[in-house]
């Protein structure tokens, strides 16, 4: 095949791709977003001094981070329609959607993730930084919502960019549930062409590309929240 | 009479089974610049941090500006704030200087010295730059107020925490070996601020190596020497004629 005939082949189907790498970017991006919400008390809880409050996250990213994401994938969209009250519930129209089961698993699954990112960023905030807080009035949740939390998110920040970048490669698995992001569409039109490494070799182009995309978000992040000038010499 | 600026009463501190502080007395009254000296372990530094809390003690008393800080017992057995509105009133009346500086380095050095203000004294944004700007400018460090602590010495980076210290307007001030984490030649610099405030008629606590500006600056000098006072008294007494066998050793091997 000549690059012609590829392009050729190819062209026909970008409104199709085009559509499922928004599909794909729209789960990824809603995903460590709310999830990045929900991990600040989970990741809070795990830094608490009390152990029965550090239990109730240690529980749940445990189990988020024990067991693949494909397999809590099944269990939200398989498993949650065998119980009546889930049949019978408000949240059924959104439980028995692939893309509402995809997003609800992803945001579960990197929530657990980010807790930990952050649980272990604050824990590398200088003892002496919080002390300096403390001596100068602060109470311990100002010291938190001040000094901590904001300097904990720039020692966490590479960490999560890392994790966005994995939950975006993870993501191809929600073609599983019938989804048609970037994966599910690629395998449509391979059933249709039996163009299989053309088109796999296309998704990939298209997954590097958002990486690198992401990660010069990233920089600018970094570059926004003066990540480079807060480092210690 | 006006209370002292700073009471400590009998103030105990173990770490397990090793005793730091057996009971230690001491008053600041204001304008009082107080050098507490020591060899290494003799607890200067643990007392410092127990008088604000940084440290919890086992037993005493400590009175800032003749309002008593509350404690109950924790459950390690040491000292614990009771009133926790009150320590952290108490602590914004008290200075801390530390030896490794702890200036927040995600914030340029305005913003380490206006947070404080603006969020436990509850000041507008620009009087506290104002306020800021001024002990800059009394640190000798106006010029830096844009770069973040990263991209200054470690001289400078020691005077911009004293000057996030002073816009707290403290009661007392105590200093932790503000100098020990320094190179020689920025050593001097940092001195310099101390004396000036001193000259002030600034009540402080400082723990030093630097024999010399201890015996320059101080009202007071207090000779700690395993948990507990062994000497006390001005620098002449102190320094020129000990009673305590301890300090005299001390003194002649630090001359």
């Amino acid at each position: 095949m000549t690059w012609a005939e590829r392009w050729a082949t190819i062209q026909p189907w970008l409104p199709q791709l085009w559509e499922g790498t928004l599909v794909t970017l729209e789960l990824v991006g809603l995903a460590v977003l709310i999830g990045l919400i929900l991990a600040i008390p989970l990741g809070l809880g795990r830094a608490s001094r009390h152990w029965y409050i550090r239990a109730v996250p240690y529980s749940y990213i445990f189990f988020f981070r024990g067991t693949p994401l494909i397999l809590q994938l099944f269990l939200v969209y398989y498993g949650l329609s065998q119980f009546e009250v889930v049949r019978d519930s408000m949240f059924w129209p959104y439980l028995r959607e692939p893309y509402w089961c995809a997003l609800i698993t992803m945001t579960l699954h990197t929530a657990a993730y980010i807790a930990e990112i952050l649980r272990g960023a604050i824990q590398a905030v200088p003892p002496g930084e919080v002390e300096a807080a403390r001596a100068l009035g602060m109470s311990r949740s100002q010291a938190l919502q001040y000094i901590i939390l904001p300097r904990a998110i720039r020692i966490g920040l590479p960490a999560y960019g890392n994790e966005v970048i994995l939950m975006l490669k993870a993501s191809a698995v929600v073609y599983t549930v019938t989804l048609m992001d970037l994966m599910g569409v690629v395998r449509t039109i391979n059933s249709r062409t039996y163009q299989f490494e053309l088109f796999f070799l296309v998704a990939g182009l298209i997954y590097l590309t958002i990486t690198i995309l992401f990660t010069q978000l990233f920089k600018l992040v970094e570059h926004w929240l003066k990540v480079e000038a807060s480092r210690k010499r | 009479m006006t209370p002292p600026a700073l009471e400590v009463r009998d103030l105990h501190k173990r770490y397990g089974d090793l005793e730091v502080l057996k009971g230690v007395d001491l008053t600041a009254r204001d304008g009082d610049v107080i050098s507490i000296l020591g060899s290494s372990g003799s607890g200067k530094s643990t007392l410092l941090r127990c008088i604000n809390l940084l440290e919890n003690p086992h037993k005493g008393q400590i009175v800032v500006a003749g309002e008593e800080m509350k404690l109950k017992p924790g459950r390690d057995g040491a000292l614990v704030a009771a009133d926790n509105k009150q320590i952290n009133r108490l602590r914004a009346n008290i200075g801390f200087v530390f030896q490794s500086f702890n200036l927040w380095p995600h914030m340029s050095i305005l913003d380490n010295i206006i947070e404080a203000p603006r969020r436990v004294l509850g000041q507008r944004k620009a009087d506290a730059v104002a306020a800021a700007e001024l002990f800059l400018e009394k640190v000798g460090i106006a010029d830096k107020r844009h770069a973040f602590p990263a991209q200054l010495s470690g001289g400078q980076q020691q005077r911009a925490a004293i000057a996030r210290t002073l816009a707290m307007q403290p009661r007392v001030i105590l200093f932790d070996e503000p100098t020990s984490a320094l190179d020689p030649e920025m050593v001097q610099e940092v001195l310099n601020v101390i004396r000036a405030l001193a000259d002030e008629g600034r009540t402080m606590l400082l723990v030093t190596h630097e024999m010399g500006f201890a015996r320059n600056v101080s009202s007071q000098v207090v000779f700690l020497h395993q948990g507990q006072v062994e000497e006390i008294g001005t620098p002449e007494q102190v320094f020129d004629n000990p009673v305590s066998e301890r300090c005299k050793q001390f003194m002649s091997s630090h001359r």
